[in-house]
């Protein structure tokens, strides 16, 4: 993970994670890994123990991770969530968006650009997993 | 119309800015082309066979003048003087350089348009019902809606990278004239028992490789819910629809699949949890976006009649215009299809004329139709011969609206890096062979569609007459379906048999026309005609 | 003969690779023999060609002629459009795609 782009404060988890099998028989891990197929609802009862999870990204185009991470953050998981693998530059501002507070890409990122990417919009539509105040809000704020 | 504010227009115009960026990083090399096409699709930008592709989007099929003017100027400016207008009430451009494409944009955003999502697996422009705001049997206009769901679904952060596209249409009266159980998701508006205003919800319609007419997941859903209820209906397809085969990744198979049902049962349960996250906006953004689809300022006590003592403007007028709901005015189709022409197709000096005209006539209002042609929605029937006689100088008066001839056809072999066989020709040559308008009303109400491909972009599946065009080892050939169709009586076509060169398709729908001559009872059309007699009789005509 | 095509990156163009650059017209191509993958792989990564790919083709006394219908529309032009072809006007332009 030395490509990881972290947005916590927290130091970083360094337990390896687990898969979500392993986790689900033995209680005492802090760290998961879930896969695209897998069921983000299967680590509800058990959010509490997690430091990380981490949701794998098999190809950019495959999109289940996005509402993982959501159900998980909807679900109250406070802990650090890794969109690792196939994860593009401009695809980071909708994870953010999703919940995701920190990156494992397998390819290098251009961080000018995704500084870029990060900060353009100033405004969004829709409510979502990052707090941010959809326009509705502010328009009838 | 709706009017940008500060909060919409400052997001259309980032984007602009964020295409630029995308294509300043794809032109200096940063990223491949394999990077940069899901970003160029994102906004509509395709490689096609002769050169880019630029599809921009006209939400719920509507548009001002200044809008109208905007898609001309495009046209002269960064095209070869004309746009196509396709089924799912867009334009499309098809000289673009990829160089132009961030000033295009540019250009659109000045006018308060988009290319946003016009491509890609997600939540595409949402359609409508091109006579929304002024038909005569609407139990409300349905666009603040589709303007609530333009604003949801515009980069919505879990929704852009689904198993496959995702169209969603909806309508607010018994004639479905946005062909809403073909979408993935159809919604349409009425009011129950009780008298309070809610939607139908049908999941899982579409056309393609796999046509499936969708079925009612929720008979009525209370309008103040609806957003929250679709982002429901999205997860459970984001999460479930397959990933393993593009063929099967549209959310009609997932229906199929579980069930509808199933599918249902598991929607309402994300429904009851993600209804409790505050997902759906007050009731105070509903109004704001319906005020600004108030009622133009008609004037009463006008006119009702129109003098027919012309006979090719009476012929024009039964055929192409409709019922207003305001005493005094009428709707007028624009025919884009004339004898020879290119289906959807319009110069930019007739898409200025047809913006002078809405400006003059129409309150500065125009629609776009799922079948390729232009709507002026509120016109004052005094002035119907006048905005005729300058239609007939444009070559824009064809009187053939729902008529053999008003064709939908795809771009097909002539401009679409899927097609497998030309469409276009063959719209030209049935056009042709049924050309004089006596016949064609004779006829009646038939709706042909030709696609050039099995993805279905010309609604072949939904025409009372539809045509495939397949590669038969390297040569085009035609298959002929009869019986779909894409209305409130949504039905699938049936392929009649082995398939036809392009003359030999049109010879065949002619016996089959011949056939119908003689089956037909009083008032029948080709399609209640082949309903109730079915396939053998026309089979027997056509291959005999 | 084997040809090789593609877009220009720019302009979206149709173009057709001549032996030592790119034309639009077909009548310049050359027969790429069997190094039509290797020459598109350093053209597209100079980024003087898009999405280029290889085709069949035969040689004809007008000039190379591609195999597929649908490689002939993109050498011509739209069939709907003549005056839009890469040659408006040329009569035999139809002739020679279907």
């Amino acid at each position: 993970m030395g490509n990881a782009l972290r947005f916590r404060d927290d130091t970083a988890h360094e337990e390896p994670a687990v898969t979500l099998d392993a986790f689900l028989g033995q209680t005492n891990a802090t760290a998961v890994r879930l896969e695209s197929d897998e069921d983000a609802r299967k680590l509800i009862p058990q959010l509490g123990q997690l430091a990380l999870i981490e949701v794998a990204f098999p190809k950019f185009r495959d999109g289940r991770g996005y509402s993982a991470a959501r159900i998980l953050r909807e679900a109250g998981y406070t802990g650090e969530l890794r969109a690792a693998g196939d994860v593009l530059v401009d695809q980071i501002p909708y994870m953010r968006r999703c919940g995701f507070d920190s990156f494992a890409p397998e390819a290098d990122i251009d961080t000018d650009a995704l500084e870029r990417a990060l900060s353009r919009y100033e405004h969004v539509y829709q409510k979502a997993a990052d707090g941010r105040s959809p326009v509705w809000a502010l328009r009838h704020g | 119309m709706y009017k940008y504010d500060e909060f919409d227009q400052s997001i259309v115009d980032t984007r602009v800015a964020e295409f630029r960026d995308q294509v300043a990083r794809r032109l200096a090399g940063e990223i491949s082309e394999d990077q940069f096409k899901p970003l160029r699709l994102m906004n509509g930008l395709y490689l096609q066979l002769h050169a880019y592709m630029l599809r921009v989007a006209v939400p719920y099929g509507t548009l001002s003048s200044r809008q109208m003017r905007m898609l001309a100027h495009i046209a002269r400016k960064y095209d070869r003087d004309y746009g196509h207008f396709t089924t799912r009430q867009n334009i499309q451009y098809n000289w673009i350089k990829l160089e132009d494409a961030p000033d295009i944009l540019a250009d659109l955003a000045s006018v308060e348009m988009h290319a946003i999502q016009t491509s890609g697996n997600c939540i595409r422009n949402t359609t409508s019902d091109q006579f929304a705001g002024a038909a005569a049997d609407e139990v409300t206009d349905p666009r603040p809606w589709a303007e609530l769901l333009r604003q949801w679904s515009t980069f919505h952060p879990e929704f852009s990278y689904l198993p496959r596209k995702f169209k969603i249409a909806i309508v607010a009266a018994e004639e479905d004239r946005a062909a809403i159980k073909l979408h993935d998701i159809g919604l349409q508006l009425y009011n129950n028992d009780a008298g309070e205003l809610g939607f139908r919800v049908f999941v899982g319609g579409g056309m393609g490789r796999t046509p499936m007419v969708a079925p009612v997941i929720r008979e009525f859903l209370p309008t103040g819910d609806f957003l929250s209820y679709l982002e429901a209906c999205l997860r459970v397809y984001n999460r479930y629809g397959r990933r393993d085969n593009i063929y099967k990744a549209r959310i009609k198979i997932l229906v199929h699949e579980l069930g509808a049902a199933e599918y249902a049962r598991q929607v309402e349960e994300e429904w009851a949890h993600v209804k409790t996250l505050g997902l759906d906006p007050p009731p105070g953004e509903f109004e704001r976006i319906a005020a600004q689809f108030a009622l133009p300022a008609f004037e009463t006590g006008i006119a009702d009649t129109v003098d027919r003592s012309d006979p090719d403007f009476a012929v024009w007028l039964d055929q192409n215009v409709k019922a207003h709901k305001q005493p005094g005015y009428a709707i007028v189709n624009i025919s884009l299809k004339p004898v020879g022409g290119i289906p959807g197709d319009a110069s930019s000096a007739q898409i200025d004329l047809m913006a002078d005209l809405a400006e003059t006539y129409s309150f500065d209002e125009l629609r776009v139709t799922h079948a390729q042609n232009i709507v002026l929605p509120h016109v004052k029937k005094a002035d119907l011969y006048t905005i005729w006689q300058k239609l007939v100088a444009a070559d824009l008066a064809s009187a053939n609206l729902d008529l053999i001839s008003d064709i939908i056809a795809c771009p097909g072999l002539d401009y679409c890096s899927l097609a497998n066989a030309r469409s276009i020709p063959v719209a030209q040559k049935i056009a042709k062979r049924f050309e004089g308008l006596d016949r064609q009303r004779d006829l009646g109400e038939l709706k042909l569609k030709i696609s050039g491909c099995i993805n279905a972009c010309g609604h072949h599946h939904a025409g009372h007459i539809g045509i495939l065009g397949v590669d038969r080892k390297g040569t085009e050939n035609y298959q002929l379906l009869l019986g779909g169709s894409g209305a409130e009586d949504a039905s699938l076509g049936r392929i009649t048999g082995p398939g036809f060169d392009e003359d030999g398709v049109v010879d065949a729908i002619e016996r089959a026309i011949e056939k119908y001559r003689t089956l037909r009872t009083d008032g029948e059309r080709f399609l209640d005609t082949y309903r109730r007699v079915g396939m053998d009789p026309f089979k027997e005509a056509i291959y005999g | 003969m084997k040809l090789l095509t593609g877009n220009n990156l720019k302009t979206g163009d149709v173009v057709w690779w001549t032996g030592s650059d790119w034309s639009r017209h077909i009548a310049e191509a050359a027969d790429v023999d069997g190094h039509g993958e290797a020459i598109a792989a350093a053209e597209e990564a100079a980024r003087r060609v898009n999405a280029p790919y290889v085709i069949d083709g035969e040689a004809t006394p007008t000039g190379p002629r591609p195999g597929h219908i649908k490689d002939r529309i993109r050498a011509a032009g739209p069939t709907v459009r003549p005056d839009l072809n890469i040659k408006p006007a040329d009569p035999t332009a139809g002739g020679w795609v279907i």
